[in-house]
């Protein structure tokens, strides 16, 4: 009997990895694609597009990373990304520290508000949002792409931050407001040290959503030289549309630093977004 | 804005709350009183989001409902009102209403497809079984890409001649095979599709997941004694209990597809002769290539509408019961079968 059982959770295990590493393979093999194409030239490609490149041509990649126009890119991604996340994260716990701590009227109709943006993704307001842009005059400018996408960012922040922030003992509180902490210390030198883990995890999320944004880059930095790396990917693709090799090698390139930034952060990624999601 | 109460220092309605406290029963912050930060504290908290949100988020959408009663070209003063006419001439809009169809095609495919075949993978990833982990990482990796990089990788993959997709298709042996995927106009809806299947499965996938780890396991365990079979518990128990994140993750599906652009636009400009157009991509093509920009803006108010009140009614008839306790719920439909 134990070897019949033994047998049946073999064979069940089978059928498990088979299922498992057929959808992985869905998965991986475009991203290989991608990979190994780079290494290639454009006959190469022809023959054989998913074997491996033989000869292995490195210069599609060198081509690349030696041009000062996607180091700009990945500057320019990495530059608005950054302030992006610090700024959402700030004012997102700032706002989600009173909603948490504090009793005003018109609390839960402003925490309601919030929330609701939850829903909305730039589509639904990128035509006038760029007037509103044009009108301040932040066309071309990073900042036209930071405060926007800061002021999307908050509601999944402020969702995931205020449901945390309540879970904090009222008795910390207390013990440094009567040590004489205003509420401004208690934040800065108790709360948010206090919240580490769920700082990272909201931090993530606004990271990931402004590192690939598209729509509202788009619109608002027609200069070339501002060009964030979804924008540039689109245009090179275009640009060398015949030379697919070159255009693979860029796209891999552009999707390395999300591979890897995923590969350190993939835990606060999956439970911001589980939490989110549940929560909102 | 509101302003608040003056504060009696003695009265505990108006003490700081917070909400662990208050849910555990302890007395609520019996310190706190007359500590409460004085109201000007808790506006310049506030103000800068509420600053930022105000800017470019609520004034955005209003301005789109102002300008949506008007033909405007985007330049200038905004004078020539024409009441409903941008609306009425979007319900007789033969693409928009096309954008309608394509968008509830997707929804459905969603429905069917996507997250039944996502439920399933989770329902695989929850079992134990070495490199499982590896998998799950695998499987969430489309999510982390940006659709322009993805868009861009698939535009190359199913290109007709050269792409990777028609050539591993000949040479499978199914002869010499030229599928226009995105030029045919009755495939491309289907691989626009699949291209959001490869790029968001993993994301309802891990949403399954979290919902199924927290699924009591001595519920199983009760069962097993009672001697209930493999298909049974998973009937009674693990159906019903997921259904929360199941309500959650077609909301977020519905309310995705409604907003969709990034991907196609890319793959397709909702091409070609507006098969595969979105709502976002009609609205982007009046309002940023024609500048009709009231149009436009007619188009982004039936998009913000219909999010908002599919999630009204989708909170007040399907999420309302979820608010009972996923455990409560799942006896009711034990005692419905």
């Amino acid at each position: 009997m134990s070897v019949l059982s033994m047998r049946a959770r073999v064979s069940k295990n089978i059928g498990l990895y088979f299922a498992a590493f057929l959808v992985a393979s869905f998965i991986v093999t475009p991203i290989l694609f991608a990979l190994l194409g780079g290494f290639k030239d454009n006959a190469q490609l022809g023959e054989s597009p998913m074997g491996l490149p033989s000869p292995w041509n490195t210069e599609n990649y060198t081509n690349v990373l030696i041009d000062l126009t996607f180091w700009r890119q990945v500057v320019n991604s990495t530059g608005i990304a950054l302030a992006t996340t610090f700024l959402t994260v700030g004012v997102g716990a700032m706002v989600s520290f009173v909603f948490a701590r504090y009793a005003f009227r018109g609390r839960e109709v402003l925490f309601m508000t919030f929330a609701t943006g939850l829903m909305f993704h730039f589509a639904v307001a990128v035509l006038p949002l760029f007037i509103i842009l044009r009108a301040l005059g932040m066309l071309n400018n990073p900042l036209g792409v930071i405060l926007p996408q800061v002021a999307f960012g908050l509601p999944l922040t402020i969702i995931i931050l205020r449901s945390f922030f309540r879970q904090i003992p009222g008795e910390v509180e207390e013990a440094a407001t009567v040590d004489g902490a205003s509420p401004w210390t208690f934040f800065t030198k108790v709360l948010l040290p206090m919240s580490r883990p769920v700082l990272a995890t909201v931090s993530v999320l606004a990271l990931v959503n402004s590192w690939n944004n598209f729509l509202l880059p788009l619109v608002v930095l027609h200069d070339s030289s501002w060009w964030t790396l979804p924008i540039a990917v689109t245009q090179f693709s275009g640009q060398y549309a015949s030379d697919t090799a070159k255009v693979l090698a860029f796209v891999m390139l552009a999707m390395l630093p999300a591979l890897v930034f995923y590969a350190f952060a993939e835990r606060h990624l999956i439970s911001g977004l589980t939490s989110g999601s549940t929560k909102g | 804005m509101s302003h608040v109460k003056e504060a009696p220092s003695g009265g505990r309605d108006t003490h700081p709350v917070t909400a662990g406290a208050a849910r555990s029963g302890r007395p609520r912050g019996g310190g706190f009183v007359g500590l409460r930060p004085p109201f000007k504290t808790i506006l310049i908290f506030l103000l800068p989001a509420s600053i930022v949100f105000a800017i470019f988020v609520l004034g955005p959408v209003s301005f789109s409902a102002y300008t949506s009663f008007f033909e405007w070209n985007g330049r200038g003063s905004i004078t020539e009102f024409v009441g409903l006419d941008n609306f009425r001439r979007l319900a007789g809009d033969e693409i928009f209403r096309g954008d309608l169809f394509r968008g509830g095609m997707i929804i459905l495919l969603s429905l069917v497809v996507q997250l039944p075949f996502a439920f399933g993978l989770a329902m695989l990833l929850h079992q134990k079984f070495p490199g499982r982990t590896i998998f799950r990482l695998i499987f969430f990796v489309p999510y982390v890409l940006s659709e322009a990089v993805t868009a861009v990788l698939f535009t190359l993959l199913l290109s007709p001649s050269r792409g990777a997709v028609n050539q591993f298709l000949s040479a499978i042996g199914f002869g010499d095979v030229e599928i226009l995927w995105m030029a045919d106009r009755n495939l491309v809806l289907y691989t626009v599709f699949a291209v959001l299947c490869w790029k968001y499965f993993g994301f309802y996938m891990i949403l399954f997941l979290a919902g199924r780890q927290n699924i009591p396991q001595e519920l199983y365990e009760a069962a097993k004694v009672d001697g209930a079979t493999a298909v049974e518990q998973f009937r009674r128990i693990t159906l019903p209990l997921m259904g929360p994140t199941v309500r959650v993750t077609v909301f977020l599906s519905v309310i995705g597809v409604v907003q969709l652009f990034d991907l196609v636009y890319i793959l397709t400009s909702g091409g070609p002769g507006h098969s595969s157009e979105t709502m976002a991509i009609t609205m982007y093509d009046y309002g940023f290539q024609r500048n009709e920009v009231g149009y436009g803006s007619a188009i982004s108010i039936v998009m913000f509408l219909i999010c908002l009140i599919f999630a009204l009614l989708y909170q007040r008839y399907v999420l309302k019961r979820d608010l009972q306790g996923s455990v409560a719920g799942a006896a009711q439909s034990e005692g419905r079968n």
